[in-house]
This record gives structure tokens, C-alpha cells and sequence, in this order.
């Protein structure tokens, strides 16, 4: 029903119609482009100075390694990090997309943007897209009020835990915290501890593989070990894949000859910053 | 949706039930249990009263399987004082999770064969690996007919002097391995065993150990699980079956506020 | 009439349905190759379904006679079926002909047979022979229906695509100018072998842990284990 004196006023929000579309097309047989997703182990520890973060290096695409060595623990602000699970674009996109937003929050505020913050605007924006954008997110960082662990689901949800796990290999790394967190631990012993969690998921859980990376946040210091440890090495192998010139048969040649007019390199062009 | 005098009511919810309406539900569904439409038929499926994760471990002199003592009815926590680990005979352990009838069917065959090893008084007493072949044998055949048993189960005992630990799925998918588990005991105990296994032989004691750990970690975190748990220990010495229970702790449930 | 045949199936998005699936994928890896008196088949040790790792150390070769092995990969309790089977038919052919073995072709035959027989609900396998007749090496491939077809090298299982052109490459000197002259030895076919289980346990998920290799000569078959990349 719509009249030029009753114009039917345009609905407000997202249009979902074609996620319906789309679930029919797949229904009826329909192939849609297969995303990396990064069948993860990552998880985050609120220890006696700060709070720990850890990512396995594996991104696969059905039952193919795509990536073995990328990173899974974004950077939030400088007293945030984030480990990110699921489809490697929505992660990537995501917490990029939150951390410039939390730069401005922190050049209007000039303070310490508390971790909340953060968390906040991560559920807002996951919410929104009812978990079409699929990011498992492990959100951790030190603010003013000391150390925080969210746990970020793709719907919009949140927990706020002392010690979490996200990803395909979240239950193997749960179960080594299940086991041996305790309140107040020492670094070193954190360290130890989210390293086994993160091998724990590598090692048992197919989605999960490659290295451990950590990321360790106190109340005034940062510290992102990228390839903490390299847990598993790339065999040797026994032959030599290499070919004598020539191997690689040339079909045809066409020679162009250029005249050569004129010679000049460009020089590099100072950014305008006025 | 069919209505019931051709008055159509609005549904509770989007694409949920309409009051004064027809329907058949899945799982007791009597357009597929009324044996032979067009297509053949379907039989209903689906495990109905189950258990949940049974742990396996072998250590150098022989072999312990836990499992906890409920018996759920879906979400309902139904039964929680059953034995899903077993005494077979002094060669055998048995562990069972998946549907518990199932597993009474099965058992009761198990207790025949038992029955008639011993009446033969032949000295030859049956031994685990003859009892997982059988049981991959059965459950495979089942599975080939599309009536499978839904269970999943780990028979652990001596082979002689050797220690040996199996695992049959619902489809006769059977292997043998240091450490097995069932259930969400595959995602949460697995990694914690292997951690230990993996390094060499377990003794009896961190054997012990490890099961009380990775039964602690499933009573936590398997919403199926259940703090009572019995655990079968078979090696030279012969069988006990005992009854644990897990210390629990939730002084950080008092830590955790907000979201 | 309205029966109660004519209801709907009430179904939603969220109700749990049981649908009993007969097949699992397990995952691992087979490869074969065939020398001139020799053949070199291995074999992946990870035994998994969906994300899990069930064992580390699970053998996907089976010896069948002193010159021949079947490697298998797929659905595990068809793989455990067909070739317990098989083994059976292998003995009571020895047992019903003075002790003889089967020869290689007639196993492949014999398998070949065996898996049309469940043309309508097939052993879901991937199934690869390799062995050794009249002193020569071969190597025979099937589908899971039972289509045979006699190779020189062969890869199967879930990287059978990432292996079988390593193996066109190295072997086959598919597209080469100028083609190298190494003589296929069992040293180097095995270090191919092993070599591609390598490759493959770095992009595979359902390929690691170990592989298994059984060289077939004159004198018998003899087996090695190599480790591999346990993530």
C-alpha cells in the first residue's frame, strides 16, 4: 500500500531477503565460492600482570592448508590484541575496521580506550549482521581497570571469562586450561600454560596446525612473540626437484624490436601533508 | 502445516508449530515407521536414552576405561546411577556410550557368548581381541543393513600378557590405540592423554591419574557429563571395578562477573 | 480422506534430526609405483574423521602374499571389511591348490570382483594393489565400484590430486623437452614415495604422522616407517 499522501516509509536496518536468496540457491543444489576459513585454535589467559593471548598458523579451505604460517592475533589498539576464528576475511576486516574506530575513540578521549570498549563495539557490529559475518573473536587487553578476556561469538555475544578458547580446536585447548588454570600465575608459567593449549589444538585437532603465536599484554608493555615456537618443522626431502635448462619445450618465437625514444627513471613523489 | 477444520491460526514463531495443527515429528515419525511408501522404506532412527563419553587408557601392565554413571533421555539427565563400564569376563573390559538399549541388546548376546566360553570348561577363555571383532563384525553388519546400533564402544582387557585397547564406532569402524576415548571425550580428553601417552608407557598410577583429570575436564564441560563416574581397571592381577567421584571446585564461578 | 499419511514432516531449521550416514571418511593417502623387477607401495599411518585424529599409528597396507600388497583408504570399516575378506579368499586359494599363492593379476582380478559385487552400496574405498609378477613390477589401481586399470605409479586417497602429478613428473616425464635418464631404482622410487607423503602431510589435513612403505623384490616385501608431520 502505498499513496502519494501515505508514502509507505522505507524500512530502516539491512535487508536480509537475499540470505534467503542465497539459502534456496544452496538448497537447490548451488555452489558458492569456498572463503578460507581458518578452522582455529586461539585462545586468551588473564594471568598475574596482564593477560596472555595465543593462535595456532593454520588457514585451511575444505581439507587444504591454504596458509600454513598467518596471523591470527590482530592488532586492537596498543594495550589490545585480538585472535580472530572463522572466515579469515570477517576476522581480518573486522578487527581492522574496530581498531581505527578505537584510534579515534582514543584521540577524542585522549585516554586509555578500556578493553569493554572494544568488546562493545565488536557485538554491535557482529550483532548486526546476525552471524552472517562469521568471526569467533578472543578479545584481550590491560586498561585502567586492569585485565580483561572477552569471548566474542559470530551472533553477537559475549563472555567475559578469566580464561577462554574459540575455533575448531577450542575444546582441546579447553581442556588443558580446564586442568591447570589457576588465578595469579607467574609469566613464564602463563606462557608454558597457553603454549600447551595452542599445541594442544594443533596437534589433535585437524583444523589447527603449524606454529604458536603469542601475545602478551601488561599494564604498561606489549609484547607480540609472532612464531613463538615452531611446532612442527617441514620434512626434509630426499631428492633433488630441480631442471636442467631446456626442460620447459619453447613452441614458437616472436622477436619485438622497440626503438628506444627516450630513457628516464621517476622519482618518488613526496606525500602532500599540508 | 495441515489445519485442523480449515482454519488456518498464525504460527507460534517464524516457521514454528501452528496451534490446532497436524504434524508429524521427526524421530517418531509415522509416514516413515509405516513401513513401505513409494521410494522403500526408512527405518527411524536415532539413539533415544544414551551415555555419553567413556575414557580409555593403556599403561604398561594393563589398561583402565572410565565412564560416568548417567544416562540421559535426551536433554533430561534420566538415570544417574548406572554402570556403563563393565566386567566382561577376567580378560575383559567393557565400556559403552551412544543408546543404552542398544547396548542391553547387545549385551545380552555378549553375557550368551560368556555363558557358553564357560560351560565348554576348555581352559580357552575368550580374550578382548576376540570380542572387538566381533563386536566391529556386528555392528558393521548392522550398520550395512541401515538398522545400525547406536553405539559406540571400547573394549579394553589382557591379550595374554599384553595389554589391548579398541574402539568400535556405529559403523563398525573399530581401531586400537594407546589412549581412546568416545563422545565429547574425543575433543576434550583425547588431548590430554596423548600429551602423556605420547611421551612413552604410562604407569599404573599416572594412568590413574590422567583418568581422573580427563573426568574431571568432561564433567565440566559436557553438558551430558556427571560428577559420579565408575572406572574399570584390568591387568596380571585380575578385574576391579570401582565407583569415583570428582572433586569439584567452582570458586571461580564467584570471580566471574559480568559479560 | 485426510490420513495421517498426508501430515507434514514438522521441520525447522533448529529440530535435531538423526539421518543415519553408512559412510565416514577417514582420510590418508596411498602411492604405488612399479620398477622393472621391483614395487614400492606406501601408505599414510593417520587414521581420522572430520577434525579428529583418532590414532597416529594405524596401518593402511595389508600384505596379502609374499608379492603382493593392497594399500587402502577411505571409509575405514569398508577398507577393515573388504580386505579381511580378501585375505580370506587369498588363503583358501593357497589352501585349495597345494599350498600355491595367488598370483598378482588374479588378486586384482579378485578384487575387481569383489567390489562390483556391492555395485549398489560400494565399499567406499580407495583401493591400490602393488606387487610383483613373473619378476616384473605392477601396479593397479581401482575405484570404489571396482573399475581395475593397470598403472606404473599411482596415488590415491584424499591428496590422490596433489600426488598424482608429482608422480607424472617424476615418473611419467610428462611435457619435458628434454627428458632426464635416472634409472627408476628402489632407492629412489622410495625416496619419491616418502618424498610425497612429505608434500602432501604439509597441505593435506588427513595426511600425516607417519607413512608406511613396503618394497616388494624377488625376495619378499620388506617394510619401513618414516615419520611425519604430527599437526
Amino acid at each position: 500500500m502505498n499513496s502519494v499522501l501515505a508514502p509507505e516509509i522505507e524500512q530502516h536496518g539491512f535487508n536480509f531477503s537475499n540470505c534467503r536468496r542465497n539459502e534456496k540457491l544452496i538448497h537447490d543444489g548451488f555452489k558458492p565460492p569456498k572463503a578460507t576459513k581458518t578452522g582455529t585454535t586461539i585462545v586468551g589467559i588473564i594471568y598475574k600482570h596482564g593477560v596472555i593471548l595465543g593462535a595456532d598458523t593454520r588457514a585451511t579451505s575444505g581439507n587444504i592448508v591454504s596458509d600454513k604460517n598467518c596471523e591470527k592475533i590482530h592488532f586492537l589498539a596498543k594495550n589490545m590484541y585480538c585472535c580472530g576464528a572463522g572466515t579469515a576475511a570477517d576476522t581480518e576486516m573486522t578487527t581492522k575496521m574496530i581498531a581505527s574506530q578505537l584510534e579515534l575513540h582514543r584521540l577524542n578521549t585522549n585516554r586509555v580506550v578500556p578493553v569493554p570498549c572494544a568488546s562493545t563495539l565488536l557485538k554491535q557490529y557482529l550483532f548486526r549482521y546476525q552471524g552472517h559475518v562469521s568471526a569467533a573473536l578472543v578479545l584481550g587487553g590491560v586498561d585502567n581497570q586492569g585485565p580483561h578476556i572477552y569471548c566474542i561469538y559470530p551472533h553477537g555475544s559475549t563472555d567475559k571469562l578469566p580464561y577462554a578458547t574459540m575455533g575448531s580446536g577450542s575444546l582441546a585447548a579447553m581442556s588443558v586450561f580446564e586442568s591447570r588454570w589457576k588465578p595469579d600465575m607467574e609469566e613464564e608459567e602463563g606462557k608454558k600454560l597457553v603454549r600447551d593449549a595452542i599445541a594442544a589444538g594443533i596437534f589433535n585437532d585437524l583444523g589447527s596446525g603449524s606454529n604458536v603465536d603469542l601475545c602478551i599484554i601488561r599494564k604498561d608493555s606489549t609484547q607480540y612473540l609472532r612464531n613463538y615456537e615452531l611446532a612442527n618443522e617441514k620434512g626434509v626431502r630426499n631428492l633433488d626437484y630441480t631442471y636442467k635448462r631446456g626442460t620447459t619445450g619453447v613452441l614458437s618465437v616472436k622477436k619485438i624490436a622497440f626503438d628506444v625514444v627516450e630513457e628516464s627513471t621517476s622519482g618518488i613523489e613526496k606525500m602532500d601533508t599540508n | 502445516m495441515m489445519s485442523n477444520n480449515g482454519v488456518n491460526f498464525a504460527p507460534f514463531w517464524h516457521n514454528g508449530p501452528a496451534p490446532g495443527s497436524f504434524y508429524n515429528f521427526p524421530q517418531n515419525n509415522i509416514k516413515s515407521n509405516s513401513a513401505i511408501d513409494e521410494y522403500g522404506f526408512q527405518r527411524n532412527g536415532g539413539p533415544i536414552t544414551t551415555g555419553t563419553s567413556i575414557v580409555g587408557v593403556k599403561y604398561d601392565k594393563g589398561v583402565i576405561i572410565a565412564g560416568d554413571k548417567l544416562v540421559s533421555y535426551g536433554n533430561l539427565a534420566r538415570y544417574h546411577n548406572v554402570d556403563r563400564v563393565f566386567k566382561i569376563n577376567e580378560n575383559i573390559i567393557l565400556g559403552m556410550s551412544g543408546d543404552y538399549a542398544d547396548f542391553q541388546f547387545i549385551k545380552q548376546y555378549i553375557d550368551e557368548i560368556i555363558l557358553s566360553d564357560f560351560s565348554a570348561d576348555d581352559r580357552i577363555v575368550l580374550k578382548p581381541k576376540d570380542l572387538y571383532t566381533w563386536l566391529t563384525r556386528v555392528l558393521y553388519n548392522r550398520r550395512s543393513r541401515f538398522n545400525p546400533l547406536w553405539l559406540d564402544m571400547v573394549v579394553g582387557g589382557m591379550q595374554g600378557e599384553e595389554p589391548f585397547l579398541g574402539h568400535i564406532n556405529i559403523r563398525g569402524r573399530s581401531y586400537t590405540n594407546d589412549v581412546i576415548s568416545t563422545g565429547y571425550g574425543t575433543h576434550l580428553a583425547l588431548p590430554l592423554l596423548r600429551e602423556y601417552s605420547e611421551k612413552g608407557p604410562l604407569n599404573e598410577e599416572t594412568a590413574q591419574q590422567l583418568i581422573q583429570k580427563s573426568m574431571e575436564v568432561l564433567f565440566y564441560r559436557d553438558c551430558r557429563g556427571y560428577p559420579k563416574y565408575s572406572q574399570a581397571n584390568i591387568n596380571a592381577n585380575g578385574v576391579t571395578v570401582s565407583d569415583h567421584e570428582v572433586k569439584q571446585n567452582w570458586d571461580l564461578a564467584l570471580s566471574i562477573k559480568g559479560y | 480422506m485426510l490420513g495421517i499419511n498426508q501430515f507434514p514432516e514438522y521441520q525447522v531449521p533448529g529440530a535435531v534430526q538423526h539421518q543415519f550416514n553408512p559412510y565416514e571418511n577417514n582420510g590418508g593417502s596411498i602411492v604405488a609405483i612399479a620398477g622393472d623387477n621391483f614395487a614400492v607401495i606406501g601408505a599414510d599411518t593417520r587414521l581420522s574423521a572430520g577434525y579428529n585424529i583418532f590414532t597416529r599409528n594405524h596401518s593402511k597396507l595389508f600384505q596379502l602374499t609374499s608379492s603382493a600388497v593392497l594399500a587402502s583408504c577411505g571409509n575405514w570399516c569398508d577398507s577393515d571389511t573388504l580386505t579381511s575378506i580378501l585375505q580370506t579368499r587369498v588363503r583358501q586359494y593357497s589352501d585349495t591348490h597345494e599350498n600355491k599363492e595367488i598370483s598378482l593379476n588374479a588378486i586384482a582380478q579378485l578384487l575387481s570382483t569383489m567390489m562390483y559385487g556391492r555395485r549398489f552400496f560400494p565399499y567406499y574405498v580407495s583401493n591400490i594393489l602393488a606387487g610383483i609378477y613373473e619378476g616384473k613390477g605392477y601396479v593397479y589401481s581401482y575405484d570404489p565400484i571396482g573399475h581395475c586399470e593397470r598403472h606404473t605409479y599411482r596415488a590415491g586417497g584424499s591428496s590422490s590430486a596433489l600426488l598424482q602429478p608429482i608422480l607424472d613428473n617424476q615418473i611419467g616425464l610428462k611435457n619435458m623437452e628434454e627428458k632426464p635418464t635416472i634409472p627408476l631404482t628402489v632407492d629412489r622410487a622410495v625416496k619419491l614415495v616418502t618424498d610425497t607423503f612429505i608434500s602432501a602431510a604439509e597441505r593435506d589435513i588427513y595426511t600425516g604422522d607417519g607413512v608406511k612403505i613396503s618394497i616388494i623384490t624377488e625376495n619378499g616385501v620388506e617394510e619401513r616407517q618414516i615419520p611425519l608431520r604430527k599437526d
